[in-house]
Parts: C-alpha cells; sequence; structure tokens
C-alpha cells in the first residue's frame, strides 16, 4: 500500500510546487511590470531582436548563454547597473538605449533599442530576482 | 516577402512543383494501398471468426489461393512501376538544363557556411558573397556545386531537391523562382558540429531588382565617413580580421571566411545562425564560439573601443 501511494504523493507534490513557481512567477511579472511600466513577456522576445543574448547570460532566454558581458540572473536584486550607476529602471532602461553616455569605457554597443523596448526589456529584467 | 518559406508542400517554382507532384501521387497511391491492406486483413479476421464459429476447417481451394496471390503480385508490380516510371520522368524533368540565358552561380560549401558567386565572362564583374543568394524570378539559374572541405548538400526545400556537393567533383542543379519572396535554404548532408547552423537565404526578386542588386555587389566597398567608422577600418585591416576576410577596395583580403564587402546588406549572421542587427554583431565578432561552437572563427577580444568602431565601420559595408 505504501509502495503504491508513493509515486501519487510525489506527483501530487510535483504539481503542487509547479503551481506555487508558475504563482511565483505570475506575480514576479506583476510586480515587474508595475514597477517598471514596461512588458516583460514583449522584453523577453525583443532581447533577442536586439541581440542581448549574444553577450550575456539571461535567465529565460534560451540562447542567452554568452559570457561577454556579465551574466543577468538576479539582475533585479543587484545594487548598482554596470557598476556605475544606482540601479533603478530609469537607469536600466537609459544604459540599454545608451550604454556609452553613461559608461564612455563601456564595451557595450548601442544596438538601437527604442524607448519602448528599452522599458520592456527592463520589465523582464526585472523580473530576474 | 520577410515571411521565410522552406516547405516542400508550398513550391514556389517548377522544379518544386514537379516534386510535390511526385510527393502527391506517391502519398495517395500509398493511401490506396493502405486502405486495401485495411480491408483485407479486417475481411480475413471477420471471415476467420465465422469459420471457427463454424467450426469449418476447409479452407479456399489451392486454385483460389494461387490466382489471389498472382493477382496480388501483378497488382504490386504494376503500381511500382507507374511510381518508377512518374519518378524517371520527374528525374529526366528536373535534369533538363535551362536555356543559355541563365543565371549561373557557383557555390562552394565550407564547414560551416556557403560561398556564393556570380560568373561572367568578365572577372571584373563577377561577384561573390555569401550566405544569401539572390535570384530573379521566372529566370532558370544554374548552380554549380563543389565543396571546400567535407560533403554538403544544397536544398531549399520550396524550390528543389537537394544536391550534394562533393569535394573533389562538380555537380551542377538548376532552379526556377516563380514566386518573389525569401527562400530558406539549409545543408541536408550532416557535415559536422554546426551542420544545423549551415542555413542560407535565396531571395527571388524581378529583374530590375536582382540587376540593381548584382549591380551593386559589383561595387567595392562603402567609403568609411565619421572619424570612428575610419578607425573601424583601421581596426578591420591592421588586426585580425583581415587575415580570414576580404574587403573589396581595401588591403584586406583574406579568402578563409566570407567575404565581407556587403555584409551589411545581408539579413543574416553566420549563416543563418543570427540575425544581422548591432548587438548580435558585436557578440559574435568577440566570442563566436559561444554562439557556434566549432567554428573557423576564433574569439577576439577587441579593446571596447575597437570594438564600438569596428561594429561601426561594419555597419557602413552596405
Amino acid at each position: 500500500m505504501r509502495m503504491r501511494s508513493t509515486p501519487l504523493l510525489v506527483a501530487i507534490w510535483c504539481a503542487a510546487a509547479a503551481t506555487m513557481n508558475a504563482c511565483d512567477a505570475g506575480e514576479r511579472y506583476r510586480a515587474a511590470a508595475e514597477a517598471t511600466g514596461g512588458d516583460p513577456a514583449r522584453g523577453q522576445a525583443a532581447i533577442q531582436t536586439y541581440g542581448c543574448d549574444t553577450c550575456h547570460v539571461i535567465p529565460g532566454v534560451a540562447t542567452a548563454k554568452s559570457l561577454v558581458g556579465p551574466p543577468l540572473n538576479a539582475i533585479a536584486a543587484r545594487t548598482y547597473v554596470a557598476g556605475v550607476v544606482v540601479n533603478t529602471p530609469e537607469n536600466m532602461e537609459s544604459w540599454i538605449q545608451h550604454p556609452r553616455a553613461i559608461d564612455a569605457r563601456t564595451a557595450m554597443p548601442d544596438t538601437g533599442v527604442t524607448e519602448i523596448d528599452a522599458r520592456d526589456i527592463t520589465a523582464y529584467l526585472y523580473t530576474l530576482r | 516577402m520577410s515571411q521565410l518559406l522552406h516547405s516542400v508542400l508550398e513550391p514556389a517554382g517548377p522544379q518544386a512543383e514537379r516534386i510535390y507532384t511526385l510527393w502527391v501521387v506517391t502519398c495517395w497511391i500509398s493511401i490506396g494501398v493502405f486502405v486495401v491492406v485495411a480491408f483485407a486483413t479486417a475481411a480475413a479476421v471477420v471471415r476467420g471468426c465465422r469459420n471457427h464459429r463454424q467450426r469449418l476447417t476447409a479452407g479456399p481451394s489451392e486454385m483460389a489461393i494461387s490466382t489471389a496471390v498472382a493477382l496480388a503480385i501483378v497488382v504490386t508490380s504494376g503500381i511500382l512501376f507507374v511510381l518508377l516510371g512518374a519518378s524517371v520522368s520527374t528525374g529526366q524533368a528536373l535534369n533538363a538544363l535551362g536555356e543559355p540565358g541563365a543565371v549561373s552561380i557557383a557555390i562552394t560549401g565550407h564547414q560551416w557556411w556557403w560561398e556564393i558567386a556570380y560568373e561572367d565572362a568578365l572577372p571584373s564583374r563577377r561577384v561573390t558573397t555569401a550566405n544569401e543568394i539572390h535570384i530573379p524570378v521566372g529566370r532558370p539559374v544554374v548552380f554549380k556545386m563543389s565543396s571546400h572541405d567535407v560533403i554538403h548538400s544544397f536544398w531549399v526545400p520550396s524550390l528543389h531537391g537537394k544536391r550534394d556537393l562533393i569535394p573533389g567533383m562538380s555537380s551542377a542543379i538548376w532552379l526556377q523562382a516563380d514566386r518573389p519572396g525569401r527562400y530558406r535554404g539549409q545543408c541536408a548532408e550532416f557535415c559536422g558540429l554546426q551542420h544545423a547552423h549551415m542555413a542560407f537565404e535565396v531571395v527571388a526578386e524581378s529583374d530590375d531588382e536582382f540587376d540593381r542588386w548584382l549591380d551593386a555587389q559589383r561595387h567595392p566597398a562603402e567609403q568609411p565617413n565619421s572619424e570612428q567608422e575610419r578607425r573601424g577600418e583601421a581596426v578591420f585591416v591592421t588586426g585580425r580580421c583581415a587575415m580570414c576576410h576580404r574587403v573589396r577596395g581595401t588591403p584586406a583580403y583574406g579568402s578563409i571566411g566570407p567575404e565581407l564587402t556587403h555584409v551589411a546588406s545581408r539579413r543574416m549572421l553566420a549563416a543563418g545562425t543570427l540575425p544581422n542587427s548591432r548587438g548580435h554583431l558585436a557578440g559574435w565578432v568577440v566570442d563566436p564560439q559561444t554562439v557556434k561552437p566549432g567554428t573557423a572563427m576564433p574569439p577576439t577580444p577587441l579593446t571596447p573601443d575597437d570594438l564600438q568602431d569596428l561594429i561601426a565601420y561594419l555597419e557602413v559595408l552596405r
């Protein structure tokens, strides 16, 4: 009896964990959208359009696995953006749009991100806690 | 136009059309055979059950069995002959070379990219490019294939079947696109680690657009305008890039990697691996081994300033 119920318990536990995880993700997306005014889902797609994924490790973006720039896991929890300005949504947006205007020595290029896309990308990055 | 077509079931030229027809014929014959076999099986099961219930032991006569087997053999051979005939006639039609006015393009397979050369009687009018093939709509195009290293296979599903590129041998294929559009092609013979990242695009456009494109490709590279672009050109020409890449009109005359004279005019980078945008370009230049592990291009750890200048210069190469 005990043997038989084990897989069932495991399945229930997994389902519960997955649901909680999904709720947690939904909560993180809502919080990020509120903090930044952007759309995290659109931002996630824009990351691949502008090529952020070719230089950074970004959780949730399958193609983002390069170490040219710093990995962006838990980027929302970091104190500074690029080590030069305080990590606020506004600073993150400006950095994404014109990194060289903030730090003239950075290797990160201006990739032509529009204001709306910068806000959406910031929104996605702010889901990464 | 922006929709990339990559399907045997959506033919866009006479060759692909014939292959598609052959596919449809084979499909319907197979469906017919399947239905007949399924019915025969069902009938045998039903009859077997009935015989079992009525305790009948005597089967059909020898004569009936022989007749049935002979009939089955004749019908099967007949169908196979029809398919063989259709296949041979399709093959012959596909092999018929186009009229002399055909555009002639030499394709050389490399691990893992496509070298594309537009031939011309005048050497100065020949054009070399990579990974993006432009062809005029409604005109036959002859592709002459060879390989630089291992066996590759040239395949544009919406335009034609596959043709192998074999080292030391030359082969040819001719095709025609009847509708303007972008058609995706892919290496169809496993050729090493990055076989899956060995794609290309065929851009079929009107005669005018094609002539304009070819003319633009014949020109040497655009000159840099700003100070930053000039510095970028110096990075390219005096640095590592020039060891492998060629930019006509500059001292960069490498021939190991793709020609970059008009790289900014292409839609994709690294043989269909990345969209050709600033961010992707910068990441690719610095760290190609993460994007496409095994590619011949080595990592290039440029200083941040050199990287910015180089990217600005590469964008000039329209």
